[in-house]
């Protein structure tokens, strides 16, 4: 039970940039052999979604378009300018041989890293279990991400 | 730097984590003994592989400078 040798990370944020970070120390805490596990909740549930349209009521329908899921869909927390800021920072990104966010993830993925959704904010904001990537291994609540904390050594929150 | 290499990494034009992404993907197919040679340009190399081996109990065996690229050798532990 005890496994001191894993990293918790609470992905709360919705941001590219953020984002970016979220899944940049996953891949280097994997790849030093840490068993890592990311918890996605709240806006952060974007960035594992397959960015099909959401919701059934018409206030979830209404955010689901508005706050359309899909990792490319991130903008960056600052300066995003209605997408200008996205398209930009993609670009800036790409001429500095930086990995696109989709790849990183994909390299998260190949590494072992385990993906976790929040229930609560799926509920509320009515995304479906279908609406997320099929590596998503459970849709769970906080018990699941506190037990996992618990038992790892290195812990963020972003 | 003599240094006998079974697996030769390219990592030159790639940033933060992707070296270390590839290095750890090509650590887990090789056997123990064998020798890794990174070749990178990112500065961010010269701090994070030597850390990378340190945190995972693999040997660092040295680097060397070429030109506009750096040859990190590291060596996966028995």
């Amino acid at each position: 039970m005890e496994n001191k040798n894993a990293t918790t990370i609470v992905v709360l944020s919705g941001d590219m940039d953020k984002v970016f970070a979220a899944f940049t120390i996953a891949a280097a805490s994997a790849a030093a052999g840490m068993d890592t596990t990311l918890f996605f909740t709240f806006w952060g549930v974007k960035a594992i979604q397959k960015g099909t349209l959401t919701g059934k009521g018409f206030m979830a329908r209404m955010l689901g378009i508005i706050n359309r899921g899909g990792i490319n869909r991130l903008g960056p927390s600052k300066f995003n300018f209605g997408g200008i800021g996205r398209w930009m920072f993609k670009k800036m990104m790409a001429q500095k041989g930086v990995v696109p966010l989709e790849e990183l993830r994909q390299s998260c993925i190949d590494l072992g890293v385990h993906f976790l959704a929040c229930k609560t904010s799926m509920d509320v904001m009515e995304i479906r279990r279908e609406d997320l990537i099929d590596e998503v291994e459970d849709v769970v609540g906080a018990a699941k991400m506190m037990k996992d904390a618990a038992n790892s050594s290195v812990h963020f929150f972003i | 730097m003599d240094i006998k290499v079974d697996v030769t990494q390219d990592s030159i034009g790639q940033m933060c984590p992707m070296p270390i992404v590839q290095l750890a993907k090509n650590m887990r197919k090789m056997q123990p003994g064998q020798v890794l040679e990174v070749r990178a340009d990112d500065e961010g190399a010269h701090a994070d592989i030597p850390a990378w081996c340190e945190q995972t109990g693999n040997e660092f065996l040295g680097e060397e400078g070429i030109d506009g690229y750096v040859k990190y050798y590291v060596r996966k532990r028995a």
